[in-house]
């Protein structure tokens, strides 16, 4: 469904991402793990345009994904969420659900300007559907708090929630249990199984959180110094000698 | 062929002007990313300073020069430190605006307190014009004083940005201003140094401007001060060959077009040219490409 | 809802009627007139220009350049070739929102910085052009553009900008530019066209800008390149500042505030300006939203207050 071929990106000659060949099969949990500055966040900024690759390739529903800017990404069917949280910080709540919703749900500006029809329909439409994926999410009674205003676990919700809005066909996942506690990390890992049978989504996950990512992944990659050094199963990744040297090694 | 040659010496006189206020622009932007808006203004002041040094202080042209330098930097790190140090964390925006408040404060303060003629500069030396080419290329004195003085403070900057311990600290600030502070570099002085580099090269610029205009204004900083911001985009900003490259580059330009086609359409050319680099190149000649983290 | 909305139609009604007698008596004195016509020039500048750096987070200072296309392009329209006053103001607008959309195609895509001094060099291209143009006068200028502006075409352009405005931010299209504000990379994550937006919101403020412009243009029946200086640009985001970065309520209270200053403060000369930026420098440094920040000023907050004010009088 989505695969890179020799993804490559540099900065000032010092390669954060070489080589990098990536396969998600349709419906899998893919997990991509590996030490701080290993490469993994530029792999989200590279697959969701964000970065452009120095070389190499992304190919998505056999579409070369390479030279489109992030919202035409955005559009295919790729939605992410952000290590250091970016959520619309002066927008509540549902407005911060809404503008995710906007590619596919907007209506003419003209109708906007002058308050006709479409701008009503519209509007109420996308309120409906928002307040459905927050209800969803149990964030529905915080509706018209301001995003900067929510509590940190929220927060982090809420970035899944606007994702999901974008109505993705593969969710990226960028460190979603960071700074939760495990009681959080457990039902954010029930949460991430729900949304995946209702959306039938792809999902691609970045996490430092080992408990986390070996209950939930199917597969993970695991990167070191931009390169994959490992894959497989997560029982395969516990015992992968190379991995545990250059990662697992660390916190034992 | 005569004209190109005149011109050509003219716009080097003035592009070297330019490139003087450039590397103030430049230096600032390398180290904080902040357009300097303030900058012209410090160029005025300079330049009135240079102006009371000479009538006032009778000193000569180098002490004159060099204490409105001192002035200058004196000015410019007042205003990092009230206006710019406390918006250290605010948003682009709110640190651009206080930088437009900083300039307009001064533009009218300076109409307020100079008032609002033009006032003649003294000459510092005897205007001497030299010809060749049989008389039809000419070149004056100030502008060789000019471009004298001008080559020398760019040595002067060289030598302390490659050689000097500070010079090592503001490129390692440029470079990343969180690792420099985690290496024990005094993130704030550098900041303060830089500012005060800036503005002595910029009160050099006021006291060449007003040798070569022959007067001087309290809005006499806002248009150099556009233009050099250009040439420093021209050249890639934040970097400093590029602001000299720029400023000459410009300079000269702007002496062909008064030259060849119309002085009414120099600005409209110096302007359309900024837009054009934005479009084309707009990391500049000797840009690198650099991009936000994420 | 429904009630709001038509006791909102009566007071502006009102507003407009009471106006219009005060001009035909006498009462407003001609002096006040024109302050009264700068007024509503001020709050379609103003409103406009907060659309781009309020609301979108552009720093765009070329705001006066804009106001130039539409004062010239409608006073061509007018005199030299004797089209209607509705068609030339629109004419002028039109004229100023592709200027918007050509400068800023290629500016918007960069970091804000560079908008800041583009917009401004653009601003200065426009006047060098003109200067250089004799049809409409150069440096001169155009006089005797017939005087077209009264206070029921004022009222009217300036209620279209707020409402425009207004209704424009508070849309799917608006929610889109304040997102770019807030967080640009994460609004182009989440399928937002940045590009598109920076440039429409620019393209619409231009717009209005160009309509302040023609308006202008018939009302001071004299205009020429220097009116539309840097200085112009600047006075407009000096009212968008005080009145709040994204406030419309906020832009148009700073702008009566500041043509009512302006006015009181004639004899100042440079002091006014110097106050002026003083204020700003205090302002960004203590308050980098701007006095209303985000804040609209409604009725519902006209009671709050004095909700509150009982309250503590209570106490």
């Amino acid at each position: 469904m989505l695969r890179t071929e020799r993804l490559t990106r540099t900065f000032g000659g010092l390669a954060a991402v070489s080589n990098l060949d990536l396969n998600l099969r349709q419906g899998e949990l893919v997990g991509l793990i590996g030490p701080n500055g290993a490469g993994k966040t530029t792999v989200f900024n590279l697959l969701t345009g964000v970065y452009h690759p120095s070389s190499g390739d992304i190919i998505f529903e056999n579409e070369s994904l390479v030279g489109h800017k992030p919202f035409q990404i955005t559009a295919k069917g790729l939605a992410r969420t952000f290590q250091n949280i970016r959520l619309f910080e002066s927008l509540s709540v549902l407005e911060n659900v809404k503008i995710a919703l906007h590619w596919h749900s907007r209506y003419s500006l003209f109708s906007a300007l002058f308050r006709l029809k479409g701008f009503y329909a519209g509007e109420e439409k996308m309120t409906a559907e928002a307040l459905r994926l927050l209800e969803l999410f149990n964030l529905d009674h915080k509706k018209d708090e301001l995003a900067k205003n929510l509590p940190y676990g929220e927060q982090r919700r809420l970035e899944i929630v606007r994702a999901i809005a974008a109505k993705p066909k593969i969710l990226l996942l960028d460190e979603p249990a960071a700074g939760m506690n495990p009681q959080e990390t457990q039902d954010l890992m029930a949460l991430i199984q729900k949304v995946r049978k209702l959306f039938n989504l792809t999902i691609l996950l970045i996490e430092h959180d080992m408990s986390l990512v070996m209950g939930i992944c199917e597969r993970i990659y695991v990167l070191d110094y931009g390169k994959v050094i490992a894959q497989g199963t997560p029982a395969e990744i516990k015992n992968n000698k190379r991995v545990i040297e250059a990662y697992l090694g660390e916190e034992a | 062929m005569e004209t190109f040659i005149a011109q050509l010496l003219n716009g080097l006189s003035l592009g070297s002007i330019y490139a003087l206020i450039a590397l103030g622009y430049t230096m600032v932007y390398g180290i904080i990313q902040l357009i300097n808006f303030a900058h012209g203004e410090v160029l005025m002041i300079g330049a009135y300073a240079g102006y009371f040094a000479v009538t006032i202080l009778k000193l000569n042209f180098f002490a004159a020069l060099l204490f409105a330098m001192v002035v200058s930097a004196l000015f410019g790190m007042i205003i990092e430190r009230i206006a710019y140090k406390p918006l250290r964390r605010s948003t682009r925006l709110a640190v651009l605006i206080t930088a437009i408040g900083v300039s307009l404060f001064l533009q009218n303060g300076g109409l307020q307190v100079f008032g609002t003629d033009y006032i003649s500069f003294p000459q510092a030396i005897p205007r001497v014009t030299y010809k060749f080419l049989d008389g039809n290329v000419t070149i004056t004195s100030h502008q060789i004083l000019i471009l004298l003085v001008t080559i020398a403070m760019m040595l002067i900057l060289q030598y302390i940005v490659q050689k000097t311990k500070i010079g090592k600290a503001m490129r390692a600030v440029s470079y990343d201003k969180d690792a420099a502070l985690l290496m024990g570099i005094d993130v704030d002085s550098v900041i303060s140094v830089t500012f005060a580099l800036g503005s002595a090269l910029a009160a050099v610029a006021g006291v060449l401007l007003g040798m070569y205009y022959q007067t001087i204004h309290p809005l006499m900083g806002v248009m150099p001060g556009l233009k050099a911001f250009v040439a420093a985009v021209l050249g890639g900003i934040g970097i400093i060959p590029g602001a000299m490259a720029g400023g000459f580059l410009l300079g000269i330009i702007e002496a062909l077009v008064s030259g060849y086609w119309s002085t009414t359409f120099r600005d409209v050319v110096v302007f359309g040219l900024l837009i054009l680099i934005l479009i084309v190149k707009p990391v500049g000649l000797l840009g690198k490409d650099t991009r936000e983290k994420v | 809802m429904k009630r709001n909305n038509i006791l909102v139609g009566i007071l502006l009604l009102a507003l407009y009627l009471i106006v219009e007698l005060g001009i035909r008596t006498g009462i407003i004195e001609p002096f006040q007139q024109v302050n009264l016509f700068l007024m509503g020039i001020n709050i379609i500048l103003a409103v406009s220009l907060n659309l781009i750096v309020g609301f979108t987070g552009q720093l765009a200072l070329g705001h006066a350049g804009f106001m130039a296309v539409g004062a010239y392009v409608s006073a061509v329209l007018t005199l030299k070739l004797g089209q209607p006053y509705l068609l030339a103001i629109f004419a002028g607008a039109f004229a100023a929102l592709i200027m918007g959309i050509i400068i800023g195609l290629p500016t918007l895509r960069l970091k804000g910085d560079y908008l800041a001094i583009a917009t401004l060099g653009f601003g200065e291209i426009i006047r060098g052009i003109i200067v250089n143009i004799d049809y409409i006068g150069g440096a001169a200028g155009i006089n005797g553009i017939p005087k077209y502006t009264n206070w029921t075409w004022l009222y009217l352009f300036t209620l279209f900008t707020i409402f425009a405005v207004k209704n424009f931010v508070n849309s799917t299209h608006g929610r889109a530019c304040i997102a770019i504000r807030d967080n640009e990379i994460a609004a182009e994550t989440m399928g937002i066209n940045t590009t598109y937006y920076k440039v429409l919101a620019f393209s619409l403020g231009a717009f209005f800008a160009g309509i302040a412009g023609a308006l202008y243009a018939h009302y001071f029946f004299l205009i020429q390149p220097v009116t539309f200086s840097m200085q112009k640009s600047f006075d407009a985001l000096v009212m968008v500042v005080f009145g709040g970065l994204g406030s419309i309520t906020g832009s148009i209270l700073a702008a009566i505030a500041v043509t009512f200053l302006n006015a009181a403060l004639i004899n100042l000369g440079a002091l006014r300006m110097v106050i002026y930026a003083m204020l700003l420098v205090i302002i960004m440094v203590f308050r980098p939203q701007g006095l209303l920040g985000t804040k609209e000023f409604t009725f519902r907050t006209l009671l709050r207050l004095k909700e509150r004010g009982t309250a503590n009088a209570k106490d």
